[in-house]
């Protein structure tokens, strides 16, 4: 009988022991920022374009850890996005909204800089400060720093903005899939 | 006899080198018109620093280099320069790039050399800057700039590649046949500069009249001359270094590490001609060869249009298309209007006939052949596989980038798959994700940064209101009690209302948002900081109002405004008077109580 109450008494003092070593454990150790949070934001492409009706990607991706948005917002991510979403977030592929914004090619603004008339509208609206200028002089946009947001279009009161795609140079030329030619065949081959 | 060691797979393909190399190197002759790429290094494009119109001297610097990897450009030929604008450029992209256009005058007059004669004095840091001014890349293909490898001394052993291993191309087995000597010299200033324990020059043995000629001028020097077994690559640097030294660069590390560094025999002799003789990098050795009449290797100036190289050397009439650079790693050219690039070590003139077109690719058949003849022992299949997929993860996982797209494989696989475009296809767009990753990084990092900023203003207003209200409700009471002297206690109670508004300042001032979580509540703070002052300050007003009712009315107004200035004045003159006279009671009044 004694051997049995020592018994569950040493069960009982080790799992009290193990018990507070998780427990100081999970307390000391804890991770404060949600990873998954970061992994999102990660994935998404930062244009802080406000598509997915949230204040810039970091909200949109809270709103993706909360479970609280669909995946399908984001169409600057494009559909690659939202395939590397639905396989961290564990959920199905979801096509963009046939009535939602679809992506687009990638752009980058160009201030029409005869037209401009200095009125800073467009830089308090460019979230990653990529417009430079200053009252009454003229403005114009970084290009290397453009995300293609579109959020300057809007404010512009004299529409000078316009989204220009960028052009093919040697930095961002890229090899083709290889694929078989097509070949002019001569017309004697026809007879 | 030193050993030799052996790399991994590799092929022997037909050499085809004897057509071009029997006959001697000539001059090509100087074109009217040269088109310079702004882009001869593997970085940024150089920056022009002529403008249209200039008269240029042979030799003098017409861009300089603009960054780390850039390249300084050099004026091949005297002349004025007519464009500085997009020409065709020697690319597979076809894409134009920014040229300077040199109408050469005839007289190939040079600018003043300055060679660099007391360069066994200088140290290595200078000899860099020295070959950095000179615009040197690597010549063997790659244009990296040279002063960059030159920066690890002392150095175990310094290779020198003279294998010149693809098919068709002969430039280097001239150069060293005929120029040995000043290769050797070149080799000396290179070793000098990395503090080289030992030279090892290693040339393929079918090239026995170029190893003669290295073996006769670097025996003065001491430099070892070393036949290497003819196979294809072995003029990959890595493969090279593997064969002379038995080193295996491991993937991600550079060979400087390990106490070897590897030149191109054409790029030592180009810096033996910058530092001996002060010559920039304006002319390079061209095999021209392939289906021509007489392939042959020309010395060229940088900038010589490409379709008048090619005419010195007769193409075939049936010719349909022209490769820079050889049969296995070369592109083929979009434009032969471009300019000859410091890259372009040789012509390959193409002919159905002589190159039948390669046929249709089929389905690969797993037959192990391509594994075998990789030289740096990856798996072109699976490779293969991935970059058909788009799978570029996994094609990274299997090491793609270690590939040196030399097309060993390509040229084994029985379903002829052009299996290295493939593998460019992959890299380019594993490079083009990278691109946009970092541009998203950017622009998360501008965005947070541009939100702290907002943060940190709006904090920065409030408190400056709040600020001004303290100052605002000093001054008030300050004037207050100066006005009316009715009651000796206002003094001490705008005191008090100022030094209440200046600690609710400081209590607003003290904590800047580091973070920017709560910054609406910092500005609702501030904003009832500054409420609180201000109603403080009414509060003194209010009690300055209570305490002066006692005084005598304002003097009403008169009808003519001359007067009325007159009357301010002197209503002005009185109140100064009487706030005099108050402030001496005051004092008095102060006095007595305590003394």
């Amino acid at each position: 009988m004694s051997q049995l109450l020592i018994a569950v008494a040493l069960m009982l003092l080790l799992a009290l022991l193990l018990g507070a070593i998780l427990g100081y454990a999970s307390v000391r150790f804890s991770v404060k920022a949600d990873p998954l949070l970061d992994k999102i934001d990660a994935i998404l492409p930062q244009t802080q374009c406000g598509q997915c009706n949230h204040p810039g990607c970091r909200p949109y991706a809270e709103a993706l850890a909360a479970g609280s948005d669909d995946i399908n917002k984001c169409p600057p991510g494009g559909e690659d996005g939202i395939r590397k979403l639905a396989e961290l977030l564990g959920v199905e592929f979801k096509p963009f909204g046939a009535d939602a914004p679809q992506p687009k090619a990638k752009a980058v603004a160009l201030i029409d800089e005869a037209t401009c008339i200095g009125c800073t509208l467009c830089i308090q609206a460019c979230p990653v400060d990529a417009i430079l200028g200053a009252a009454r002089q003229m403005h114009t946009v970084i290009a290397s720093e453009c995300t293609g947001c579109e959020l300057c279009l809007a404010p512009c009161p004299v529409d000078c903005i316009r989204m220009i795609p960028p052009g093919s140079e040697l930095t961002n030329w890229q090899w083709r899939y290889p694929t078989i030619p097509i070949r002019n065949v001569s017309s004697g081959a026809t007879r | 006899m030193m050993p030799l060691f052996d790399f991994p797979g590799g092929i022997h393909p037909p050499e085809n080198k004897a057509q071009s190399s029997a006959t001697p190197i000539r001059q090509a002759p100087l074109p009217p018109q040269l088109h310079v790429a702004l882009r001869q290094g593997m970085g940024n494009a150089a920056r022009p620093c002529v403008a249209v119109g200039d008269r240029v001297a042979k030799g003098q610097l017409i861009a300089s280099a603009d960054g780390r990897l850039s390249a300084a450009v050099h004026a091949p030929t005297s002349g004025v320069v007519t464009a500085i604008a997009p020409q065709p450029f020697a690319h597979p992209s076809g894409l134009p790039e920014l040229a300077i256009t040199l109408d050469s005058d005839g007289e190939e007059r040079w600018i003043e050399r300055q060679p660099l004669h007391d360069w066994p004095q200088r140290s290595g840091a200078e000899i860099r800057d020295f070959l950095a001014q000179m615009g040197i890349v690597g010549l063997g293909g790659a244009v990296f700039p040279s002063h960059l490898k030159l920066g690890v001394s002392p150095l175990e052993t310094l290779v020198i590649n003279g294998a010149e291993c693809e098919p068709y191309i002969s430039c280097d087995d001239r150069l060293m046949r005929e120029r040995a000597d000043a290769i050797c010299d070149g080799i000396a200033v290179t070793r000098h500069a990395l503090q080289a324990r030992q030279v090892l020059i290693g040339i393929e043995d079918n090239k026995p009249q170029a190893i003669a000629a290295m073996q006769a001028a670097a025996a003065a020097h001491g430099f070892g001359v070393v036949a290497v077994p003819t196979k294809y690559p072995s003029g990959g640097a890595k493969q090279l270094i593997r064969i002379l030294t038995g080193k295996a660069i491991p993937h991600g590390v550079r060979a400087t590490e390990h106490g070897v560094q590897c030149f191109n025999v054409a790029t030592v002799y180009a810096i033996g001609r910058a530092v001996l003789h002060g010559e920039p990098l304006i002319s390079r050795i061209v095999t021209l060869t392939g289906a021509v009449e007489a392939a042959a290797n020309v010395e060229a100036l940088i900038g010589t249009p490409l379709d008048q190289l090619l005419a010195l050397a007769r193409p075939h009439r049936d010719s349909h298309e022209v490769v820079m650079g050889g049969p296995l790693m070369g592109f083929t050219l979009p434009d032969l209007a471009a300019g000859l690039t410091k890259a372009g070590n040789c012509l390959l003139v193409k002919s159905p006939a002589l190159f039948p077109p390669r046929p249709q690719a089929q389905a690969c058949i797993r037959c192990g052949d391509c594994a075998s003849a990789c030289p740096v022992s990856l798996q072109p299949m699976d490779l293969f596989w991935f970059a058909k997929a788009k799978n570029f993860d996994k094609a990274q996982q299997w090491q793609l980038f270690d590939c040196i797209e030399c097309g060993a494989c390509s040229y084994v696989c029985p379903s002829q798959i052009p299996l290295v475009d493939y593998y460019r296809f992959a890299k380019s767009e594993i490079w083009a994700a990278e691109r946009d990753k970092n541009a998203a990084n950017l622009a998360r990092q501008r965005h947070e940064f541009r939100q702290f900023r907002l943060q940190r203003d709006k904090a920065e207003k409030a408190q400056r209101l709040a600020d001004k209200a303290a100052q605002a409700a000093a001054r008030q009471a300050a004037s207050h009690s100066a006005a009316a002297n009715v009651v000796p206690a206002d003094p001490k109670q705008a005191a008090i209302a100022a030094a209440m508004a200046r600690a609710a300042a400081q209590r607003e001032a003290a904590p800047l948002p580091e973070q920017h979580s709560s910054g609406l509540n910092d500005a609702k703070q501030a904003a009832i900081a500054a409420a609180m002052a201000r109603a403080a300050a009414r509060k003194a007003a209010a009690d300055q109002a209570k305490a002066a009712s006692g005084q005598p009315p304002a003097p009403p107004p008169t009808s003519s405004g001359l007067d009325d200035a007159k009357q301010a004045a002197i209503a002005a003159a009185m109140a100064r008077a009487a706030a005099r006279k108050a402030a001496a009671d005051d004092a008095r009044a102060n006095q007595q109580p305590d003394p």
